[in-house]
């Protein structure tokens, strides 16, 4: 519900990691991370994106998602594995004492610039 | 002997790397410099950074003043309708004045709430969200700007009343304590299970308007059931804010937090 606020601090993040050197450069891609257990919805996320980039240096950029699965581990049995459903209890031990090694992402990782551009070193 | 060190260095600064990566990622050096990898036609310029790293900066900050302060933070969760507001009304009455207690009260429109938790005698300030360009939740910076309206110096307890709704709120941090969900058993038993972050990301759940269970076919243990299965071992606290049935549990856990914190007289 709030991915148009995400859409635009992604685009805030991202034009502010444009190199000096660059600033005119073309931004073509913005890979993101997102968690499965992150309050987004990735299809609306690249809706907003769209309408958001108008007019600022990533306008016409790719919004590359990467959905990152809910992994945890079991700190009795030190098992590891995989959240598919809503259920946070240790397959193995049933214990509850799990910590959440990912699904929580909503990162920026990185952003590609257009080559063709001239920097100046 | 240097040269043997070197690439151990590497290595080790290298696994620092993995794990940052599976936690917060701020990268100054990256921020600063931008490490560049050369691909066919494009640049990739690493930024590794949160999306929400504004907000979470925020909230640090809030919460620093909290401590300051000595301030105990809580905020409350829920889907509308569930009773926030007269849990509020009802926890108030019964631990005020020996608690100093504020609240900060969010919707999307209207002063209903603040006007119904004002009578309180508590100080009340409502915060409606179209001001501020968000609908669904309150983030740290509103926070913030409300607590310009709260004199801190004079307060043990704020509590947060956040917007309804199970998804948005969850994942923004506002500098709180600890966070409450309620869930009334005129909604859906397996909500835990459809909204698993609120209920993972929350410290104690409370099970509200029990004095209706004679008149539904409300199934409490699967409720219960689901909330444990979601997050294992939170308290759970079955309430009527009505008739204030199962108050004392509730309130005996809220008193502790708070003494835990700011240390009653």
């Amino acid at each position: 519900m709030h991915e148009m606020g995400v859409a635009m601090q992604i685009i805030e993040i991202a034009t502010a990691s444009i190199p000096k050197n660059m600033a005119l450069a073309r931004v073509e891609r913005v890979n993101l991370k997102i968690g499965k257990l992150s309050a987004v919805v990735s299809d609306s996320l690249r809706f907003c994106f769209d309408i958001a980039v108008k007019d600022t240096p990533l306008e016409g950029a790719e919004l590359k998602i990467d959905e990152i699965p809910v992994v945890a581990h079991c700190n009795d049995c030190g098992f590891q594995w995989t959240i598919e459903a809503a259920v946070f209890t240790c397959p193995k031990c049933t214990s509850g004492n799990i910590e959440l090694l990912s699904g929580r992402e909503l990162d920026i990782e990185s952003i590609e610039i257009a080559e063709k551009e001239k920097f100046s070193e | 002997m240097i040269s043997s060190m070197l690439p151990g260095f590497k290595t080790s600064r290298a696994l620092h790397h993995e794990h940052a990566h599976n936690h917060v990622h701020v990268h100054e050096e990256q921020l600063a410099g931008g490490t560049d990898t050369r691909k066919s036609g494009t640049r990739d310029i690493k930024v590794a950074r949160r999306v929400l790293d504004a907000n979470d900066t925020m909230a640090r900050q809030n919460r620093k003043l909290f401590v300051e302060k000595n301030v105990f933070v809580l905020n409350m969760m829920s889907s509308p309708g569930s009773g926030k507001t007269t849990i509020l009304e009802r926890t108030l009455s019964r631990v005020m004045p020996n608690i100093r207690s504020a609240v900060i009260v969010g919707d999307i429109c209207t002063t209903n709430d603040a006007d119904r938790l004002a009578v309180s005698g508590a100080p009340v300030v409502q915060i409606n969200t179209d001001e501020f360009g968000g609908d669904c939740h309150l983030a740290a910076h509103v926070i913030e700007k409300a607590l310009g309206g709260i004199d801190l110096n004079a307060v043990d307890l704020l509590i947060v009343e956040n917007i309804g709704n199970l998804v948005c709120p969850a994942e923004f941090d506002i500098g709180e304590d600890s966070r409450v969900v309620v869930l009334s058993v005129t909604e859906g038993e397996d909500k835990p299970a459809k909204y698993p972050l609120m209920f993972r990301q929350c410290d104690a759940a409370l099970l509200n308007k029990i004095d209706l269970l004679p008149y539904l076919d409300y199934d409490r243990q699967a409720a219960i059931g689901f909330i444990h299965q979601v997050h294992p071992g939170i308290p759970i606290f079955e309430i009527s804010a009505k008739t204030e049935e199962g108050f004392e549990h509730w309130l005996e856990w809220l008193k502790g937090k708070v003494n835990g914190k700011v240390g009653l007289q």
